[in-house]
């Protein structure tokens, strides 16, 4: 390596690019991770899950040693209408069987941790820098500019989050569009272990992951969540960018009243808040994808548009990890036939097609238009709470039966909307 | 004209993320990270130019735990062309005055210097003592509040910013100079600085490896200031707000509040 130039330079210090360091210094190449935060994840956010089987991959064991907040231990599922709930709540070992194990992060001390098990293998991480810019020389990404400053290297990753300006800016990914990012906002909210413990039913170091439909986006295309760190808990809201411009309530005010149901007051009550961030997470699916891999770059995590949303389940770091871990097996390749070419680097895009990562994207794309349907996220919703609330409605004279019920429900929103929807359903 | 620098730098813990122990009053230090005090920036941003106009060598040298080697590389990284590390548990509770005796010792054995330079003050402390009292210890010049320095034939033009106006003074050198905030604005490390400084050496001595130091003169022994209480300052009285409806009123009525309140 000469003073001046490196194998590689990653883009930002998330999940993606702090693995890939880890990953590619391992193998002993020169590794350079620019991160524009303070600290590796100084300015990140997430919900609050890694599924760990990924990571778990890379570095076993990592729960033992990461400062992970809480291991999930209860799912819960919450349909809301205004004053009603429905709440699905299962609590299973099996959640925390090793390769089913998920836990509660937070990513300021999660990707600090994450850059420091880098830079322990050599990765050298310059934080508090911006990169403005990309070198490209006879059609070859060749380094990465920032505040004026040069620096090259063979390779560049991009791991530069959903809104990747740099890729962009090389024409690999298409600028965002509203329909096809979720907003979230997220507080942080302090509160005593024990109490905790206590309105959540947990001990020790399991956690509670919980998600809302229904009211509290007020019938917009999205969720709540809700996750239990060790002495806070993370709780938060997401709504397609576009469904929520055409909505009547801005973001702040749906989750102001998500925070004062009568099903989330009690969770919240006298807490402190001490964190709120607001974040884009890509939801689109496949289409969102860019192109993946160029002369002598590659683009990897949220800034390949790698997450999937299904609502109880939201992932995006674990495949962030997955992505890292193809892209770093793809230079180290590449770094072997010294070939920094796109048709070289070609191997990322294989090795992530032939991932689970891509093919759960792949499969979900079925579900994207059904997910895009209003009544999932109002008249459904307020359906089966309505009629599970009458379930337990004792008021004299002749009890109705619960299909008489359902027959008035459906009466009620269409026979035709209701035989569609179903048909959509089957078809998935 | 290659002049010989020396910057001392010290951690102090960040004050925008300080709290007071409402009880105690003392500081919460717990969990606070740490900062470069700001005006040894401006102190070392100071020994930059001055390198960068007259040719030179920078040295940062700090007394301090052994986690101060990361305030000491951020040195190197903005362009200290050294840095020396003085840690050692003896030094622990040091004051001022025992600070002082360790940097001056210091000079000494890394020197010669032509210049020794200081921030104003540190932000925990805010005495502005340790220059003063190096430049006694080594016999030296000193020059307080510094804002510029320009290089003459045998020393510098030094500004000193005062209240209310610049004194302007000349001095040969060696000279202990420390730095107010106006005209250093500490530069932003390049990257290329940064790596650099991840591997470079921080030279670290301890008390047996100082010269000539003498173990009576550091650390709680060495220290005639004790602290004797620290409290936070009660609020204030709120001022009383004069707005009648037309001038002259409102001087009436700011004479009759001051002849009340017995100030005229
Ligand atoms: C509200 C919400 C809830 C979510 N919940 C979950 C969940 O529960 N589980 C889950 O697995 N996923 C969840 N996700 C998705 C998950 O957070 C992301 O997929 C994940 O953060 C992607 O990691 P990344 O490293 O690719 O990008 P990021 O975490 O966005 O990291 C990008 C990094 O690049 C840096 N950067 C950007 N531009 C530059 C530049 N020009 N120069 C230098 N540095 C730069 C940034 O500072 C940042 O550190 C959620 C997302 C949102 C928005």
């Amino acid at each position: 390596m000469s003073d001046d130039k490196f194998d590689v330079i990653v883009v930002g210090g998330g999940i993606a690019g702090t693995v890939a360091s880890y990953l590619l210094a391992k193998e002993g190449l020169s590794v350079v991770l620019v991160e524009r935060g303070n600290f590796c994840g100084s300015k990140n956010m997430t919900g609050g899950r890694l599924y760990a089987y990924s990571l778990e991959e890379v570095m076993p064991g990592f729960a033992n040693e990461a400062p992970v907040e809480r291991k999930v231990f209860k799912e819960r599922i919450s349909l809301l209408t205004m004053d009603q709930s429905v709440t699905l709540d299962v609590r299973s070992p099996k959640f925390a069987e090793s390769g089913n194990d998920s836990y509660v992060v937070l990513r300021s001390s999660f990707d600090r941790w994450l850059g420091e098990k880098a830079e322990s293998e050599g990765a050298m991480i310059v934080a508090g820098y911006r990169v403005d810019d990309l070198i490209v020389r006879d059609d070859k990404v060749c380094g990465i500019i920032s505040n004026g400053e040069e620096m090259d290297a063979d390779v560049v990753v991009l791991a530069d989050g959903v809104n990747s300006l740099l890729a962009e800016k090389l024409g690999m990914k298409k600028p965002l569009r509203p329909e096809h990012v979720a907003v979230g906002v997220k507080e942080v909210i302090q509160l005593t272990r024990g109490e905790i413990d206590e309105r959540f039913g947990l001990s020790g170091d399991e956690g509670c992951a919980w998600s809302f439909f229904g009211a509290n986006t007020d019938g917009i295309q999205g969720g709540g969540f809700l996750y239990t760190n060790k002495d806070s808990i993370s709780i938060g809201l997401t709504c397609n960018l576009q469904k929520l411009s055409e909505g009547s309530k801005p973001l702040m005010q749906l989750m102001n009243d998500f925070q004062s149901h009568p099903v989330v007051a009690p969770l919240v009550k006298g807490g402190n808040l001490i964190e709120y961030s607001a974040h884009l997470e890509p939801e689109a699916g496949a289409k969102m994808i860019p192109q993946l891999y160029g002369n002598g770059v590659l683009v990897i995590g949220d800034a390949a548009g790698l997450t999937l949303n299904l609502g109880h389940k939201v992932r995006g770091m674990d495949l962030a990890v997955i992505s890292a871990q193809c892209a770093a097996q793809a230079i180290l390749e590449a770094k072997s036939r010294e070939d920094f070419t796109a048709s070289s680097l070609r191997k990322y895009k294989d090795l992530l097609d032939v991932s689970s990562a891509i093919q759960n994207i792949e499969a979900r794309d079925k579900y994207l238009e059904f997910m895009e349907n209003p009544l999932l996220y109002n008249a459904y919703p307020l359906m089966i709470v309505d009629m599970l609330a009458r379930l337990f409605v004792v008021k004299g004279g002749r009890a109705q039966t619960i299909f008489d019920d359902i027959l008035k429900n459906i009466e009620a929103l269409g026979k035709n909307q209701i035989e569609n929807d179903f048909k959509a359903v089957k078809k998935l | 004209m290659n002049m010989k620098i020396m910057v001392c730098v010290k951690q102090v813990p960040d004050t925008e993320m300080i709290k007071v122990d409402p009880v105690t009053g003392s500081l919460i230090r717990e969990g606070v990270p740490s900062i470069i005090n700001p005006f040894d920036l401006n102190a070392l941003e100071a020994a930059l130019q001055l390198r960068g106009e007259y040719g030179g060598n920078v040295a940062a040298v700090c007394m301090g735990p052994p986690q101060a080697e990361e305030a000491l590389r951020d040195c190197l990284a903005m362009g200290a062309d050294s840095a020396v590390l003085i840690s050692d548990r003896v030094f622990k509770d040091s004051d001022t005055l025992a600070t002082s005796y360790v940097l001056s010792l210091a000079a000494r054995q890394f020197g010669p210097f032509d210049l020794i330079l200081c921030g104003k003050h540190s932000l925990d402390g805010e005495t502005g003592q340790v220059g003063p009292q190096i430049a006694e210890f080594l016999g030296w010049n000193q020059v307080t509040y510094v804002s510029k320095m320009t290089r003459t034939e045998e020393g510098f033009v030094i500004d000193r910013e005062m209240e209310g106006g610049i004194e302007k003074v000349m001095t040969r050198t060696p000279i202990v100079c420390t730095v107010t905030k106006t005209h250093y604005e500490p530069r932003k490390a390049t990257m290329k600085g940064k790596l650099m400084a991840k591997k470079a050496h921080v030279e670290t001595v301890d008390s047996k490896t100082l010269n000539g130091l003498d173990t009576g003169r550091i650390g709680l022994v060495g220290s005639p200031t004790s602290v004797a209480k620290s409290f936070v300052p009660p609020d204030g009285e709120p001022g009383t707000v004069i707005e009648e409806p037309t001038a002259v009123e409102s001087a009436a009525k700011l004479i009759k509040l001051l002849t009340k309140a017995e100030a005229i």
